[in-house]
C-alpha cells in the first residue's frame, strides 16, 4: 500500500501515464492467465461430476460420480455405506496403485537428483575451472534433445545389459522396471536440480563453513547447521522441480516401463483414448492435485525475500 | 595462554611457480598479539588459515605448545578465526550467533545464555542478543563477530584484517576494544593486515612478508627506525635513499659521509647498500649539528600542521618534513643546512628489482 501511495504522489503526468499501462498490463495477464489455466480445471471438475454435458449446454443438467465410480475409487452406485468404501479402498485400485508409484518414483528420483546433483552444482557455481561450459552444456542437453531420442537408445542399452547381467546370474532388471524408469526420469529431472542449485551456490559465501570449522562444528554439523539453512529455500525449489518433471513424465515411463510400470499418466493416456470424458477428468484432476498442493504450500518459499533462490528469483 | 611456533611453513600451488607462502619461520610466545603485515597476495591470510587449518600446508609445521596440530582439524585446534567481513550467520540471531561455539562443544543451553550475556557485555553491546545480525552496524557485527570467537576461550585467535571495513573513528574503539580484552584474557592473537598504521597500532611485533617469505620480524619501532631492507623502508612511507658504502659506523656517499648509530646484535646493516631517514626525522637549517650537509629547497608544500620539502642535495633529490610548531621556514632556492641525526639514519639493502 505504501508503494502505491508514494508513486501516486509523484507530480509528473509521465509516471501516471506509465502506471495505466502497467495496469492495463498486470490485468491483461491476469485475465490470460485465468483462461489458459484456470478456465480448464473448471472445466475438468465439471467434467469430472457430470452425468452427460453436450454442447449447448452451459452447464451439465444431470450429475454424477460415475467417473470416480468407474475408477473405483467410490463404490458402485446405490451401495454407498463407509463399509463398502473402505473395501473398494482396500482392493487397491489402479488408480491409487498408479498414485502411490508415481509419488514413489517421484521422491525416489528427488532424493537420487539432490544427492547426485548437489556437489555438481557446487562445484559449477562456486568454482571456474577448464570445460566448466562444456559440462553446463552437457547438462542441459536432456532438455534440447527429444526424449524418445536418447530413451530409445537407453532402452536398447538397458535391455543389453539386463541380459549381460542376467547370464552372469545377476536379475538387475533395468528394462521395464520400476528402477530402470526412475534411473531414466533422472536424465530430464538433472537439468533444472543442477541449474537451480549452481544458482543459488553461486550466490553462496563458503566462508560461513570455514567459520563455523574455526568455531568448533565438524564437518557434518558444518553442512547441517549452515550449509542446509542457507541453500534451504533453493534446495526446495530444486525438489519441486525433480518431483513435478518425474511426476509429468509420459513418454520416457512408457518406453522404458514397457506398459509394466503403471504411473498415472500411463494410466491418464490409456483413459484418454477411450472416449470417456467424464474419467478423463477425474483421471486429470487427481493427476494435478499434487502440483496444486505443494504450490499452496511452498507459495511462502517461492515469493518470500529468500535470495538464495539465485538465478530463478521469485520463479 | 599459547606458544605458537611456525617452522618452515610452505604452502605451494600446483601450476604456480612461486609457492605462495615460502620457508616460514616465527615463534610467538604466549600472550602475544602480532601482526602479519605485507602487500595483499603476500601469502599472509594463507598464512593464518594454515593456522586455522582451513588450508595443509604443503611443507613445514606448527605447533600450539610444542604439540604439532598441522594434522588436528580446524574444529579442534582451538584457534578460532575472526573474518573481515565478519560472517554472523544471517538466519541466527545475535545471541545464537556468539552461542554458535558453545553448542558445538554440546553444553547447556542455560550456560550458553549466561556467558552469551558476559560476552556481549565484554564487547559492550549488551541487550543485543535477540537482534538480527542485519539490523546491526558494522562496527557493532565486527564486535558481535568477535564475542562469538571469544567465547570458546580460544586458545589462539585469528583476525583477518580487524580494522580495515571500519571508519576511522570506529577504528579508534575497536582498536582499543582488542588491546584489552586481549590483555584481559591473554589470548596469543595473530592478525593480517595490509595496512601498516593498523599493525603499528595494535601489533606487539610486526612479522613483515613480502612474496610469500618473512623479512622482517621485529617490533613496530624496529620498523621505522632500521628497517631491513629499502622495500620495507618504502613500505612503510620511506622515501630517501641514499647509496652509499659503510665502514664501521660510518657510511660513505657522494654528498659526504655520515655517521650512524649501531643497532642491536640481530640487526646487521649491510656494506653496501642505502641510506635512509624518515623525511620527518631530518633536521633542517642547524649549520653545527652532526652529520650535516648543504642543499638546496626545490620546493615546498604548505600542508598545515606540517611543510613537505623537495630538498636538492648533490645529484640526489630527498624529501622533508617540517612540522609547524618548528621556527623557521626556507623559501624555494634557498640554500639549508641539513642534518642527519645519527640515531636515526640506517643503511638497508637495496631492492634486487630496482
Amino acid at each position: 500500500m505504501t508503494d502505491v501511495t508514494v508513486k501516486e504522489l509523484a507530480p509528473a503526468d509521465r509516471s501516471a501515464g506509465k502506471r495505466a499501462t502497467g495496469k492495463i498490463v498486470f490485468y491483461a495477464t491476469v485475465i490470460f492467465m485465468c483462461v489458459v489455466l484456470v478456465l480448464p480445471v473448471i472445466a475438468f471438475f465439471i467434467n469430472a461430476f457430470a452425468f452427460r454435458w453436450f454442447y449447448p449446454q452451459l452447464i451439465p443438467d444431470e450429475w454424477s460420480l460415475q467417473a470416480w465410480q468407474r475408477l473405483g475409487l467410490l463404490p458402485p452406485p446405490g451401495q454407498f455405506s463407509i463399509e463398502n468404501l473402505f473395501a473398494q479402498w482396500a482392493s487397491v485400485p489402479d488408480v491409487v496403485r498408479a498414485l502411490g508409484l508415481s509419488l514413489w518414483i517421484g521422491f525416489l528420483v528427488t532424493g537420487v537428483s539432490i544427492v547426485i546433483g548437489m556437489p555438481a552444482a557446487r562445484a559449477l557455481g562456486m568454482y571456474s575451472f577448464r570445460g566448466k561450459r562444456l559440462i553446463e552444456f552437457i547438462i542441459i542437453t536432456p532438455t534440447i534433445v527429444p526424449p524418445i531420442a536418447f530413451s530409445l537408445g537407453l532402452n536398447i542399452n538397458f535391455i543389453r545389459w539386463d541380459l549381460a547381467l542376467e547370464a552372469a546370474g545377476i536379475n538387475l532388471g533395468l528394462s521395464g522396471s520400476v528402477l530402470g524408469v526412475s534411473i531414466v526420469h533422472l536424465v530430464p529431472v538433472m537439468p533444472y536440480v543442477v541449474l537451480t542449485l549452481s544458482g543459488v551456490f553461486a550466490n553462496y559465501n563458503a566462508d560461513f563453513e570455514a567459520q563455523a570449522r574455526t568455531l568448533g562444528a565438524g564437518p557434518f554439523r558444518t553442512f547441517w547447521h549452515v550449509t542446509f539453512p542457507a541453500i534451504l529455500p533453493g534446495l526446495f525449489v530444486a525438489c519441486l522441480f525433480a518431483f513435478l518433471v518425474s511426476w509429468s513424465q509420459y513418454l520416457l515411463t512408457f518406453l522404458i516401463g514397457q506398459g509394466r510400470v503403471i504411473t498415472l499418466p500411463i494410466l491418464l493416456f490409456s483413459a484418454a483414448g477411450s472416449g470417456n470424458n467424464a474419467v478423463i477428468a477425474a483421471l486429470s484432476l487427481i493427476f494435478i492435485a499434487p502440483a496444486v498442493l505443494i504450490l499452496l504450500v511452498s507459495s511462502r518459499y517461492l515469493s518470500g525475500e529468500s535470495g538464495a533462490v539465485g538465478g530463478f528469483g521469485r520463479v | 595462554m599459547t606458544h605458537v611456533r611456525i617452522n618452515n611453513l610452505t604452502k605451494a600451488y600446483s601450476g604456480v611457480d612461486a609457492p605462495a607462502v615460502a620457508d616460514l619461520d616465527l615463534d610467538i610466545p604466549s600472550g602475544r598479539l602480532i601482526a602479519l603485515l605485507g602487500p595483499s597476495g603476500c601469502g599472509k591470510t594463507t598464512t593464518l588459515k594454515m593456522i586455522a587449518g582451513l588450508i595443509r600446508p604443503t611443507a613445514g609445521d606448527i605447533t600450539f605448545d610444542g604439540d604439532s596440530i598441522v594434522r588436528i582439524p580446524p574444529e579442534k585446534r582451538g584457534a578460532v578465526m575472526v573474518f573481515q567481513n565478519y560472517l554472523l550467520f544471517p538466519y541466527m540471531s545475535v545471541g545464537q550467533n556468539v552461542g554458535f561455539g558453545l553448542k558445538m562443544a554440546g553444553v547447556d543451553p542455560k550456560t550458553i545464555d549466561q556467558r552469551v550475556k558476559e560476552m556481549l557485555n565484554l564487547v559492550r553491546l549488551p541487550d543485543i542478543s535477540d537482534r538480527r545480525p542485519k539490523q546491526l552496524s558494522g562496527g557493532q557485527q565486527q564486535r558481535v563477530a568477535l564475542a562469538r570467537a571469544l567465547i570458546t576461550k580460544p586458545r589462539v585467535l585469528l583476525l583477518d584484517e580487524p580494522l580495515s571495513n571500519l571508519d576511522a573513528h570506529l577504528r579508534d574503539e575497536m582498536r582499543e576494544l582488542i588491546l584489552s580484552v586481549q590483555r584481559d584474557l591473554g589470548i596469543t592473537t595473530i592478525f593480517v593486515t595490509h595496512d601498516q598504521e593498523e599493525a603499528v597500532l595494535l601489533a606487539d611485533r610486526i612479522a613483515m612478508i613480502f612474496d610469500g617469505r618473512l623479512q622482517q620480524f621485529a617490533s613496530p619501532d624496529v620498523f621505522y627506525r632500521h628497517p631491513a631492507s629499502e622495500r620495507i623502508a618504502r613500505f612503510l612511507g620511506g622515501v630517501n635513499f641514499l647509496p652509499g658504502k659503510r665502514q664501521g659506523d660510518t657510511v660513505e656517499t657522494d654528498v659526504g659521509s655520515f655517521r650512524f648509530a649501531p643497532g642491536g646484535e640481530d640487526e646487521r646493516p649491510p656494506e653496501d647498500g642505502l641510506l635512509t631517514i624518515r623525511p620527518e626525522q631530518i633536521v633542517l637549517g642547524q649549520p653545527t649539528a652532526e652529520n650535516t650537509v648543504q642543499g638546496r629547497v626545490v620546493s615546498r608544500i604548505f600542508v598545515g600542521t606540517y611543510t613537505r620539502y623537495r630538498l636538492a642535495l648533490g645529484s640526489h633529490q630527498i624529501e622533508a618534513v617540517r612540522s609547524a610548531d618548528v621556527a623557521g621556514d626556507f623559501a624555494e632556492g634557498q640554500d639549508v643546512p641539513i642534518g642527519f641525526p645519527a640515531d636515526r639514519v640506517w643503511m638497508v639493502r637495496p631492492d634486487q628489482a630496482a
